[in-house]
């Protein structure tokens, strides 16, 4: 693994305009994919991690949502300086992205065949008999046996599983250099979930494509990650290499959300659970957005916002408790 | 052995597939195909499987909220398909149903407090005067606030719909509940706070519960027994320990080694199914699973095998064990 950045966001903040006020949806955040990495984006409904998949796609849409500042730099390039134009060529070629429901990114009255010859004409600029032929390697490559009757069938006669491997198929037909995966094995059932992590895993290993995944799942991330970004509210509250941040949770919120979840043959009378709800983002003041469902919480956690500083290890958390300045304000 | 509270024997649920002009019946989906299951009063007995397993049919037949093609379901002795209407309406608030989605049984235009003592006063259980302070009463022991009773829907996240969801079943003091997928569509957070709930209420109130669900984590966490289904048959039943312990089934087996952990770089070893599950409307010969079991034989796409006692309460539907 190399140690230049393809992706690297810098203080993006992606906002949305509602009639009640502005949520920042995403605020602020930075983080890096390496060639061949793959870095998981966990956190729970709400917390900017789709959004932030969608900014970088370019896919945020005016006039209520914008992207407020940040730079998003792809291989060189600032991608939100791009002119339409020259985004679209990068994307579908460069970066690629699969979504939670396969079926709804898929059109249902075009065949597979057709709709996975789409972008390797326009962007391969492959001739029709050379796309159909690729279609059938693709259909094999992900799986998939009879692939001449696949190409030939429409996206309501497949499967989620088999649906979901056809976009995966599309996704990785123009040679991606990065793949971003949002919740692509959610809507899945286990058995199928692990052959698409499986397929995921090795498609990686053999184009050095790099993955930027992104789920609500912790048995997901500890599977498939190198590095783990954890968000909350819009922020990123820690972050670090899979193996550190998961035996030495630093942020409250990670350590909450690691003990809430059940874990087969670990059985424990009671369950931990973090009280209390994600608040409200219309709401949100000037402290640690984490504070009023937190154990530690402190006076300066109500009134200012932690910073994002390293810790150990290459680890990075947003809490006071790690702040030696907090000990002034206590 | 007491009586069970819920005794499901023999129990089938065939969907009929209409097609052409006079929609003629032109074959069956066997969502449910024979299955028994026996459940104890203050027992959790926790339903697995993927989609199209049957086991949300399950849910529905054994509280006849549709009807059998065939079997038996017993309630405290009492076969509910046999009684009159009138007397299975007095039976209804006995056994009770909690959906994965709350919010789509919610009407948006009724307030929440009007939502939950609506079935209480249907029923005749309490004066229209009382059914403030008793729903208040459940509200608190859902974990929600006596303010919350005048709100609508729409004012509450998903973790306190379902505790709404769970307060409508619980106002009507049922003795059974069948829970399906109830915490499958929500946070892990949340998700934690509910499956705690479910503890709380079953040790306060001596609820049986009859959990649906795909997520094998959760039924081994709140399950005292439980049984895998697989396109409409149950593949294997155990108790809690024996079954994550000692699985018997390449089913089982493959769904225990599929479930991703929160450890990194664990070294387990997987067995990893290939291809589909297939249509329940034209599900294989033999043991339905030999299509994508690792280890199938001749004889398993022939023969349909036997669910047999492996001693105790461990039973297994394979020619293999």
């Amino acid at each position: 693994m190399s140690t230049h950045s393809l992706l690297h966001i810098q203080h993006l903040s992606t906002y949305f305009d509602t009639d009640e006020g502005t949520v920042k949806a995403v605020d602020d955040i930075s983080l890096h994919v390496r060639p061949g990495e793959i870095v998981c984006i966990v956190g729970e409904s709400g917390c900017g991690k789709s959004i932030t998949a969608l900014s970088v796609m370019g896919l945020i849409e005016a006039p209520t949502g914008r992207i407020a500042d940040g730079i998003i730099d792809f291989d060189g390039q600032n991608l939100l300086s791009l002119s339409k134009n020259h985004l679209r060529s990068i994307r579908g070629n460069d970066i690629a992205m699969i979504f939670q429901e396969p079926m709804s990114s898929l059109n249902p009255v075009i065949t597979i065949g057709e709709q996975m010859s789409e972008p390797l004409i326009i962007h391969k600029k492959m001739n029709k008999k050379q796309a159909q032929k690729r279609v059938l390697e693709l259909i094999t490559q992900v799986g998939i046996s009879r692939p001449e009757q696949i190409a030939k069938s429409y996206p309501h006669e497949l499967s989620g599983g088999m649906l979901q491997r056809i976009m995966i198929a599309i996704a990785i037909s123009c040679d991606p250099k990065l793949l971003i995966a949002d919740e692509p094995t959610t809507a899945l059932d286990v058995t199928i979930q692990a052959q698409i992590l499986d397929m995921l895993r090795e498609f990686r290993s053999q184009s050095d494509m790099s993955i930027l995944l992104i789920t609500h799942d912790l048995g997901v991330v500890a599977e498939m990650a190198d590095y783990v970004v954890v968000m909350y509210s819009g922020k990123i509250v820690e972050e670090g290499e899979v193996v550190e941040l998961f035996a030495n949770p630093r942020h409250p919120y990670t350590q909450g959300l690691l003990r809430s979840k059940p874990i087969i043959n670990q059985r424990q009378k009671e369950l931990y659970s973090i009280p209390g709800y994600v608040p409200n983002p219309l709401e949100l003041q000037e402290s640690c957005y984490f504070h009023e469902r937190c154990e530690h919480c402190m006076d300066i956690c109500r009134t200012q916002e932690p910073p994002l500083r390293d810790v150990e290890n290459g680890q990075k958390t947003a809490c006071w408790l790690y702040e030696k300045e907090a000990a002034v304000h206590v | 052995m007491s009586e069970a509270l819920l005794d499901i024997q023999n129990l089938k649920k065939y969907f009929p597939i209409k097609a052409g002009l006079l929609s003629r019946t032109v074959g069956q989906v066997k969502a449910v195909d024979d299955i028994s299951i026996t459940i104890q009063p203050g027992e959790t007995f926790g339903l697995v499987g993927e989609s199209g397993s049957g086991k949300s049919t399950v849910g529905r037949t054994a509280i006849r909220l549709t009807d059998k093609t065939a079997g038996e379901v017993r309630f405290k002795g009492t076969d509910i398909y046999s009684l009159p209407p009138e007397q299975l309406r007095q039976l209804r608030p006995k056994m009770q149903l909690i959906f994965q989605d709350p919010y789509s049984s919610l009407n948006p235009r009724v307030r929440i407090g009007e939502a939950i003592g609506e079935a209480v006063l249907d029923h005749g259980l309490a004066p229209a005067s009382d059914i403030r302070d008793i729903v208040k009463e459940v509200l608190a022991s859902c974990g929600l606030s006596s303010y919350h009773i005048d709100r609508f829907p729409h004012e509450f996240s998903g973790g306190q719909r379902q505790r709404i969801g769970i307060a409508r079943a619980l106002v009507l003091n049922p003795e059974l509940i069948i829970a399906d997928e109830p915490v499958s569509a929500l946070d892990v957070s949340i998700q934690a706070q509910i499956i705690n709930l479910f503890s709380h209420l079953q040790e306060s109130k001596g609820l049986t519960y009859l959990f649906i669900s795909h997520d094998l984590s959760v039924v081994e966490h709140l399950c005292s027994r439980i049984g895998v289904m697989y396109l409409g048959s149950m593949v294997e039943t155990a108790s809690r320990d024996e079954l994550f312990r000692h699985p018997l089934h390449p089913y089982t087996k493959a769904l225990l080694s599929a479930v991703p952990i929160p450890i990194p770089k664990l070294k387990r070893e997987r067995i990893v199914l290939k291809g589909d599950i297939p249509s329940p409307a034209n599900p294989p010969s033999g043991c339905k699973f030999h299509t994508r079991c690792p280890f199938a034989e001749q004889r398993c796409v022939e023969e349909v095998p036997v669910f047999r006692n492996m001693g105790g309460e461990h039973w297994v539907a394979c020619h293999l064990v």
